[in-house]
């Protein structure tokens, strides 16, 4: 299994972009916006040359600034699919995908993409589903030894995402390439890589598979950058468990120890709600009463907002509970669903 | 505000209605296949062909350059480029003579490799090169900043080294910026009247293209001239019409959206 190596500095505008990476098979690099995600793929297409680094595919240099090497983009072994895809516009899709085959098979990477029956269609007239498998299959018909892919799902519309999504992950397990790839949206990270890091101003926070992230994010901005709900407060010990006073007032308690100013993290499923509330009929110790706030079906869940938390329950249990927007409702959960982390 | 418009527009077109309204169009042809008016026709084709293949050829990679490199001295090398086109051509008669003339900086130079361009047609070439390449160059750097470097960063990332992206990429995307900033250096070649008769001079059938023949002609023979004058409006309007078709003439496929600067 090929290996790329990634270490490197690049000076950005507000902030170096610091990144030292090793993979073999899907990384995704996620983060806010600006964080310098592009740059680091730009790093590895020789787009964007560094300050000092090393960039190295199974041992073979690309990059390498203590022997002052700079190999030019095409001479690196990369597919690099762009955000907006880079179609060249006054080519055919046969034209495009054709563009850096140097005599593979075309007509079989069509196929492949089912982009076939578009063969002399112009990019223009694709559909944003349709434009991705022809800038796929363009990249690959390069015959590349690293996949680097910007924003693969950030054009497509919410329809076309999922399948998209799902596709993509399919044909990434199957490539078996070294893969680097972006997004700001942590859950499609997580669904297409066996290991995702956050990206920061330039700086990887925490790397990890997304299991990991979600059972030891190392700090508040990880925990909400993951999707779990984020509370301040300040911890005191208090017998075996963790007492946290939360700005509202409310008490939450933890299992993790912590004590000053924290973060409470917890995550929309380990959250239930009820329109009532029994004390002691309930073995989670932690309560929050709160209005109902938006309510958003996402396949077969349902996101609920209660007070500050938001929660994820079966569409079943959202019919049967009748929750209305601005009723009022009970969010529980247990202290060993929740994590402290330094805000 | 109508008025003064109508004025304006009658000012402007008046002069080139009045070429035509003079003599009749058959006497107009007829007086074209005079010796005077042939010869000088060949020597602009002539002069203008060459001239024009110089600015295709050396303004192509050096708009390319000064569009797509940053370097020092870009911005001055961008207003030097520009500053033959609000030279007076009197002037860019005077620099091209003391600069290549008989006695100007590179006259020992050429005369020792036999070559002298004083009242030659390469006096010519080098005359409407030297006041045709700024426009060109000018619009092709604007046409070539205008292409998506995504575009040219994929082609890299396919493989494709910098003369084959060049060709294959920011070349045909360019097509229709390069061809109409060719058509307004044409037409400006074309019609280059005072730098070529300081440095190249008015000899018949030699260094004497359109505009110069006019001048001569009009003084003995104002039918003749008035046929030339003609002759280079039917021309200058071909082009200007070519120039608008190839700027706004959309493909039935829409690419150029994306890649052209909305039009100023």
């Amino acid at each position: 299994m090929a290996t790329l190596e990634a270490d490197f500095t690049l000076p950005l505008r507000a902030f170096a972009l610091e990144l030292e990476l090793e993979l073999s098979r899907t990384v995704a690099l996620v983060g806010p916006s600006g964080a310098g995600k592009t740059s680091a793929l730009r790093v590895v297409a020789g787009l964007a040359k560094p300050r000092r680094g090393r960039v190295a595919l199974d041992g073979e240099a690309w990059l390498d600034t203590a022997f002052r090497l700079s190999l030019p983009p095409d001479r690196r072994r990369v597919g690099l699919v762009f955000q907006d895809y880079a179609l060249f516009p006054h080519l055919s899709v046969r034209a495009n995908v054709a563009f850096g085959a140097r005599g593979r098979d075309v007509d079989g990477l069509l196929e492949r993409f089912r982009i076939g029956h578009l063969a002399t269609a112009h990019p223009l007239e694709l559909s944003g589903g349709e434009r991705q498998r022809v800038a796929l299959a363009r990249a690959l018909a390069r015959d590349p030894g690293v996949l680097l892919l910007d924003e693969p799902l950030a054009a497509l519309d919410a329809h076309t995402k999922t399948e998209v999504r799902h596709e993509l992950s399919e044909l990434l397990r199957e490539l078996a390439l070294p893969t680097l790839l972006v997004t700001h949206d942590y859950e499609d990270a997580a669904a297409l890589a066996d290991h995702v890091g956050v990206l920061v101003e330039g700086k990887l926070r925490q790397l990890g598979t997304p299991a990991e992230l979600v059972a030891r994010p190392r700090d508040a901005f990880v925990a909400s950058f993951t999707g779990a709900n984020l509370l301040r407060g300040r911890a005191r010990r208090e017998r075996a468990l963790t007492a946290i006073r939360l700005e509202s007032g409310d008490d939450l308690y933890s299992a993790d120890e912590a004590e000053g100013e924290v973060g409470v993290v917890v995550y929309p499923w380990e959250v239930s709600v009820a329109r009532t509330h029994e004390p002691d009929a309930d073995s989670a110790l932690n309560v929050i009463r709160g209005q109902v706030g938006s309510i958003v079906e996402v396949a077969n869940r349902v996101r609920v907002r209660v007070g500050p938390l938001t929660a994820e329950v079966t569409a079943a249990s959202a019919a049967r509970l009748e929750l209305a927007n601005g009723g009022v409702a009970y969010a529980t959960f247990k202290a060993t669903g929740t994590r402290l982390v330094p805000l | 505000m109508f008025a003064a418009a109508t004025v304006a527009l009658g000012f402007l077109l008046f002069p080139i209605v009045a070429i035509f309204a003079r003599v009749s169009p058959a006497d107009l042809v007829a007086q074209l296949s005079r010796p005077v008016v042939t010869d000088a026709l060949l020597v602009s084709l002539k002069t203008s062909a060459i001239a024009q293949a110089f600015v295709l050829l050396l303004g192509t990679p050096t708009a390319y350059l000064l569009a797509t490199r940053r370097f020092r001295g870009r911005s001055l090398a961008v207003v030097l480029v520009e500053l033959p086109l609000v030279l007076p051509p009197a002037v860019a008669g005077i620099g091209l003579i003391a600069a290549f003339g008989r006695f100007g900086l590179l006259g020992d130079t050429l005369n020792a490799f036999g070559i002298q361009l004083g009242l030659t047609q390469a006096a010519v070439v080098i005359a409407v090169a030297y006041v045709s390449s700024p426009l060109y160059i000018r619009q092709a750097i604007a046409t070539f900043e205008s292409v998506d470097s995504n575009l040219v960063a994929a082609s890299r990332t396919l493989g494709a080294g910098p003369a084959r992206t060049f060709f294959r990429v920011v070349l045909p995307l360019s097509r229709r910026g390069l061809a109409a900033g060719e058509a307004l250096a044409f037409a400006r070649g074309l019609g280059e009247f005072g730098a070529t008769i300081m440095f190249a001079g008015s000899l018949q059938g030699v260094t004497q293209t359109l505009p110069l023949a006019i001048y001569q002609e009009f003084n003995t023979n104002f039918t003749t001239a008035l046929a030339m004058s003609a002759l280079l409006v039917v021309v200058s309007g071909a082009l200007l019409v070519a120039l608008r078709l190839a700027l706004q003439w959309q493909p039935s496929k829409p690419t150029s959206r994306f890649l052209f600067a909305p039009s100023r």
